[in-house]
């Protein structure tokens, strides 16, 4: 690891003020990983863990607010959310391992950055962590990448699953500007993709300090997120589908899908939902939906799979939530 | 330097260390607590597995210089010998390891997973969100898929947790 100062915020003007030059640090799972790598060096950690941003509240409309540091352990056990936000608990619960989600933060986890090999690797040329110099998955081991929204500088996927979930929730990121502004951005628009800067994962810039993430108030409907991966569990998504669907009676009145594994961020499409509302359920339907999500899908090799993956997880979720019976 | 002071096993500690020093480090190269192990280093393996303020946590994934003032329990603090915990036992009684440089961590994880359980915290493989009645082995193999048993001595860990945890967490939803 590189040297660094080291610095504990105590309310969010301090952590702020200090920020212009440093990184926030609060669980830490992720950026000391990549310190310990050198893929990430930063010169001064600030520690945001005692400021006062661990509490979930119940917004004036109904919503959620969940303070950035509430842990994942803890957002996901939750009464509020295991009742209302049921697949939120789950999205939380399919990842990482009970040890990571009792340090991960809300916050933190939205910032956590991909697990492309490359990346990781700091002898192999990677755009992301070195603009300019190259992306290796292109043509390389790419079997985690991306299929949909990718560039020719970067396939690498968001790797998460909450944001996953959050995306499907139509939840906004409260954020403190280092003019001390507060706003707040749909999750939708916090990720970005690749195009030619993929060294910016997210719209934060220097100083933004993330201090909730808001969720509207709970909407009607079967939640279902379902998760893909090589290993049973403590794996990333090879591709994962949230999904809230609402009927009424035969016909499908609302759809809300975001995908995991799939893209350089959580990836929603609202032509696939248009598809479905007003219609009834069937295995045609739900075909014509995986066509238009996949209609640009780009395999590059070794993730060729993850489109006829995605196609039969996508059914299969449908199916679920339609009351179709659950296989694909 | 960072000075810190962290509470292990009840015991008051001054750390006078660099802030790259993790708590695994500090734990073990600078307090000499070398119950707890370094596999991984990176937050993959579990064998460094502390409890901190009541959480189970990988000590390889955070600074000491943010835990002044925290609550740590390492293995050497869940028992010694002639005194040893429940879980302890459990694993001798179980045969739940081989060459042992897992079983602390797995041993600190158990300890507090038996708690998350009983606070009703569901697993990714819990059939409804309310929390497990009591944890079967699926739900044992799910909660402690963080720690890693290179021998694969799995069926004995899964035994000697199922053994506490079915004093334990059986009742505590009534």
């Amino acid at each position: 690891m590189k040297p660094f100062t080291y610095a504990r915020a105590n309310d969010r003007a301090d952590a702020i003020a200090q920020a212009a030059d440093a990184t926030y640090i609060a669980g830490g799972t992720n950026l000391l990983d990549l310190m310990k790598l050198e893929v990430m060096a930063p010169d001064k950690l600030v520690d945001i863990n005692r400021l006062d941003l661990s509490e979930i509240g119940v917004t004036d409309d109904g919503g959620l607010r969940i303070g950035a540091l509430v842990t994942n352990s803890d957002c996901a056990a939750a009464d509020r959310v295991r009742r209302d936000y049921p697949m939120l608990s789950r999205a939380i619960l399919a990842g990482a391992s009970g040890q990571l989600r009792n340090k991960a933060t809300t916050g933190g986890n939205l910032c956590q950055r991909t697990r492309c090999y490359y990346f990781y690797d700091t002898a192999m040329p990677c755009n992301k962590r070195e603009p300019g110099s190259g992306c290796q998955a292109l043509h390389g081991f790419n079997r985690i990448h991306a299929i949909l929204g990718a560039s020719d500088a970067c396939i690498a996927t968001y790797p998460g699953d909450m944001a996953v979930a959050m995306t499907a929730l139509d939840a906004q990121i409260e954020i403190e500007g280092a003019d001390g502004e507060t706003r707040l951005v749909p999750i939708e628009e916090f990720h970005l993709l690749p195009g030619d800067h993929p060294e910016k994962d997210n719209i934060l810039t220097a100083g933004d300090l993330i201090t909730a993430v808001i969720l509207p108030p709970p909407v009607e409907g079967q939640q279902i997120y379902r998760k893909v991966r090589d290993r049973a569990s403590y794996a990333f998504a090879l591709c994962s589908v949230a999904a809230i669907v609402k009927m009424d009676g035969e016909t499908i009145s609302s759809a809300a899908l975001a995908f995991g594994g799939l893209a350089h961020k959580p990836w929603r499409d609202p032509d696939v939902e248009a598809l479905l509302v007003g219609e009834k359920p069937s295995t045609d339907l739900f075909g014509r939906v995986a066509d238009q999500l996949l209609a640009e899908a780009k395999g590059y090799g070794s993730n060729d799979f993850k489109i006829p993956l995605t196609r039969r997880v996508l059914i299969s979720v449908l199916k679920e939530a339609t009351d179709q019976g659950a296989s694909a | 330097m960072e000075t810190t002071e962290l509470s292990v096993n009840g015991q008051i500690h001054k750390l006078e260390a660099d802030s790259r020093v993790t708590l695994l480090d500090a734990l073990r190269n600078h307090l000499g607590l070398t119950g707890t192990k370094k596999g991984c280093d990176h937050g993959q393996c579990g064998a460094c597995t502390v409890i901190v303020e009541g959480r189970r946590i990988n000590s390889c994934l955070t600074l000491a210089c943010m835990h002044d003032g925290d609550e740590i329990t390492t293995i050497e603090g869940l028992g010694e010998p002639g005194n040893l915990s429940a879980l302890q036992s459990a694993f001798v009684a179980h045969d739940g390891f081989q060459c042992g440089y897992c079983t602390p961590g797995q041993i600190c994880s158990a300890t507090a997973m038996l708690e998350e359980a009983k606070a009703g915290w569901p697993s990714f493989v819990s059939d409804d969100l309310d929390g497990p009645d009591a944890l079967s082995d699926e739900e044992i193999s799910e909660r402690m898929s963080g720690n890693l048993c290179r021998c694969a001595a799995y069926p004995n860990i899964v035994d000697a947790i199922r053994q506490v945890a079915g004093r334990q967490v059986a009742g505590a939803k009534s």
